[in-house]
């Protein structure tokens, strides 16, 4: 029913006894995630009960060392909120302990430290996603992230995006038209991101049960286009994209480190271009995703040829009969 | 974050990247001053007289008056941004200059027919120059690595040349857990066409300039011109220098560099309140938690027939404090004749935004029409505590609704 992450997943929290990470992992567990412990160098050996007005269901076991950490709990997923400064630290640790999936939450980690995490990641079996990303969910089964868990709803569409409050936006427009999500993953919006569009698209491409794949995607880069190569060539189930920053004049940083049109490259209209000719549904208006998303499972057609006019009609039509 | 040229050079000169003898003036007395006691009585005859500004493109940008929007002319020309003078009255030509450069604007192609004014002077020695070149640093977002680029068409925009003439670029990654090695850096000289001693002088350069670009945490660091001088020397004549934010914890003196009268008031304003607000030319003002889903805001304020006035991030987690201060710096734009608020509460309660809001609303006097589309976490509670406030607001049911909203408001005044 997923992809990376079940019920089965043990996640630990590094970063579990500041601020951000206790109110989240109270909210994980909540959530029905299996939280095995947490790593803050210097306190392990405690049972952590959360504090002030994030109280865990069951305390949680705390380690010095990620290594410990997995030794002790057979943790497989981490989950990351230490402050930027320490970030990249935390990544490695992780790699170093064995943790298949490492998810970061933190925003603001240097480049010169992402050079360095995606070069070790390179040279060994884990997975990270983010930084600067709001985590990774299988609705029903288990939350690592800061999504709020309830817009979600178990079903077939396999959404990733570059962006937070925007996934949000397009999940819950998604789950109002009656439908729900395989797995929903937000990749980050910085220059260096552990898992990319195409990685993801992969994973959603084999999971027998994704039917549908959302693509939320942004100005800056070209990892739209590179997944879109990919998705004309090998993709036979339906693909929906959405392209944020139209209206982004270049040269300037749209909140994303990554969100930059820089030497005329990486706007919106090259990329939708790249995603109409793979044949992917393209959303003009973000007040749409959710029933271009209904129309596209409708339609069982995984591709069409002329997606402007089809998309558009098609919510002409369903507006009418509504 | 970017800086000035002059700071840039002087960032360099800590790596042992050469650059020519300069110094920066902030007034014109102190220009005619500097021309005489350091260059001309040092025996250096030939001062280039450089405009600060952060946009390029200055050698052919052109002085504008600021109050007339006159071109500036002086010795029967217009005035430009970069000015070659040598000979006799050294001095007084510089002093004539920097009168007509200071507090006027320099339109280049990069900066809009708004221009940018000019503050700082930079006065730098001349040099006799025998090839020009270009080289650059910027990370590859594709392999994750840092690229250095070099070319032969130096003193031109590289973007031009990337695109008609790409196999004039020559490239090299930089292996993170290995550092530039030294066969990259001769197949860079190589490819230039360097040999003897500007080529030894070219590798020495490219491992310092790199060295600088890593170890200062770059974004950007461009030389162009790079020159090859008629004595066989390599020296950066320009430089271009960008920081990544992310990394500015790392480098508290930083602080001291940034210039702010190079940024938008408003923006400079917003960034005391650590919100992300970059002010475009439209009409409708936006205020949002997110940057994705600001972005589609101004999207679709776009496609609703109205121009988005700003981007506008609060933060995924926005209190009621931030959202004060971002609407008062979203009045503050005059182009702005109606506002769009859209929270997607996540983390953050809608409740505890539409108080914000509120609260905001009583500190600052609102004469346009207001949408607020609150979604997500308790979005009714906070619609409730709108409509309660007694003041007028349009609350927008959902995205479609707010855009259909928009496009009512825009009609209306227009």
């Amino acid at each position: 029913m997923s992809i990376l992450v079940n019920k089965k997943s043990r996640v630990i929290v590094q970063g579990i006894t500041g601020s951000e990470g206790t109110f989240h992992t109270a909210q994980m567990i909540e959530y029905g995630t299996k939280v095995v412990g947490g790593v803050t160098p210097g306190k392990g050996g405690q049972d952590y009960n959360g504090k002030g007005e994030s109280i865990f269901k069951k305390p949680v076991p705390i380690f010095n060392t990620v290594k410990e950490a997995v030794e002790k709990t057979l943790a497989d997923v981490s989950i990351i909120f230490v402050p930027p400064q320490a970030a990249a630290d935390a990544i490695l640790e992780s790699i170093d302990a064995g943790i298949k999936l490492i998810v970061t939450i933190t925003e603001g980690v240097p480049t010169r430290d992402m050079i360095k995490v995606n070069s070790a990641l390179k040279q060994s079996n884990a997975r990270l996603i983010g930084p600067n990303c709001p985590g990774i969910i299988t609705p029903g089964e288990c939350k690592i992230g800061i999504m709020p868990g309830f817009i979600h709803k178990q079903g077939t569409v396999g959404v990733v995006s570059r962006s937070g409050t925007l996934t949000y936006e397009a999940v819950k427009q998604i789950t109002d038209m009656g439908l729900g999500q395989s797995t929903c993953i937000g990749i980050g919006g910085d220059p260096i991101i552990g898992t990319q569009f195409l990685d993801v698209i992969k994973l959603f491409n084999e999971d027998p049960d994704t039917e549908a794949i959302m693509m939320i995607g942004e100005i800056g880069g070209n990892a739209e286009e590179t997944a879109a190569d990919f998705i004309k060539k090998n993709v036979n189930k339906p693909v929906i994209g959405f392209i944020a920053g139209r209206t982004a004049p270049p040269g300037r940083r749209m909140g994303h480190a990554g969100a930059i049109i820089s030497g005329g490259k990486g706007t919106a209209a090259e990329k939708i271009k790249a995603l109409q000719e793979a044949g992917i549904y393209v959303v003009e208006s973000p007040a749409h995703i959710g029933i271009t998303v209904a129309n596209a499972l409708k339609s069982k057609k995984p591709k069409i040829k002329k997606t402007k006019k089809t998309v558009t009609t098609k919510v002409a039509t369903l507006k009418k009969t509504k | 974050m970017k800086i000035h040229e002059y700071q840039a050079k002087e960032l360099l000169k800590k790596f042992n990247v050469p650059v020519l003898f300069s110094k920066v003036v902030f007034g014109a007395d102190e220009a005619g001053k500097v021309a005489y006691e350091d260059f001309m009585q040092k025996g250096i005859n030939t001062v280039v007289v450089k405009a600060q500004v952060h946009a390029g493109g200055r050698g052919k940008g052109i002085m504008h008056n600021t109050e007339t929007n006159e071109q500036v002319q002086l010795f029967d020309k217009p005035l430009r941004g970069v000015n070659v003078i040598h000979g006799n009255n050294i001095a007084d030509k510089v002093y004539q200059i920097a009168s007509n450069m200071l507090n006027n604007k320099l339109v280049t192609i990069q900066t809009g027919t708004a221009g940018s004014v000019v503050r700082r002077i930079l006065l730098e020695e001349g040099v006799g120059i025998a090839k020009e070149f270009y080289a650059g640093i910027v990370l590859d977002r594709q392999t994750g690595k840092n690229t250095i680029m070099c070319s032969t068409e130096g003193g031109v925009e590289i973007e031009k040349v990337a695109e008609e003439t790409p196999e004039k670029i020559l490239k090299e990654q930089v292996e993170p857990s290995l550092g530039l090695q030294g066969y990259q850096a001769r197949r860079l000289g190589f490819g230039l066409g360097l040999s003897g001693e500007p080529f030894k002088n070219f590798l020495s350069f490219i491992k310092n300039l790199y060295k600088a670009y890593e170890s200062l945490d770059c974004s950007l660091l461009e030389i162009n011109p790079l020159v090859l001088t008629e004595d066989g020397k390599i020296i950066a004549l320009d430089a271009k220098m960008n920081f990544d934010d992310n990394a500015l914890f790392r480098h508290p003196d930083y602080l001291d560099l940034r210039d702010t009268h190079e940024e938008s008031p408003l923006e400079v304003e917003a960034s005391k309140f650590d919100l992300n607000y970059i002010k475009l030319d439209g009409n409708v003002g936006c205020m949002v938690n997110g940057a994705g889903l600001a972005m589609s805001t101004m999207d679709l304020i776009q496609l609703s027939g109205g121009n988005p006035a700003n981007f506008l991030d609060v933060g995924g987690g926005a209190n009621p404090d931030r959202i004060a201060n971002a609407f008062r710096i979203m009045m503050s734009d005059p182009n702005v004749k109606a506002v769009l608020i859209n929270i997607f509460g996540g983390i953050v309660r809608c409740d505890k935004v539409a108080d914000g809001i509120v609260q905001a609303l009583q500190s600052v006097d609102v004469h346009i029409p207001v949408i607020v589309r609150l979604d997500g976490t308790n979005a009714e509670e906070g619609a409730e505590t709108l409509k309660k406030s007694g003041m007028k607001f349009k609350v927008a049911k959902n995205f479609e609704d707010a855009a259909k909203k928009v496009t009512e408001v825009v009609a209306s005044v227009a």
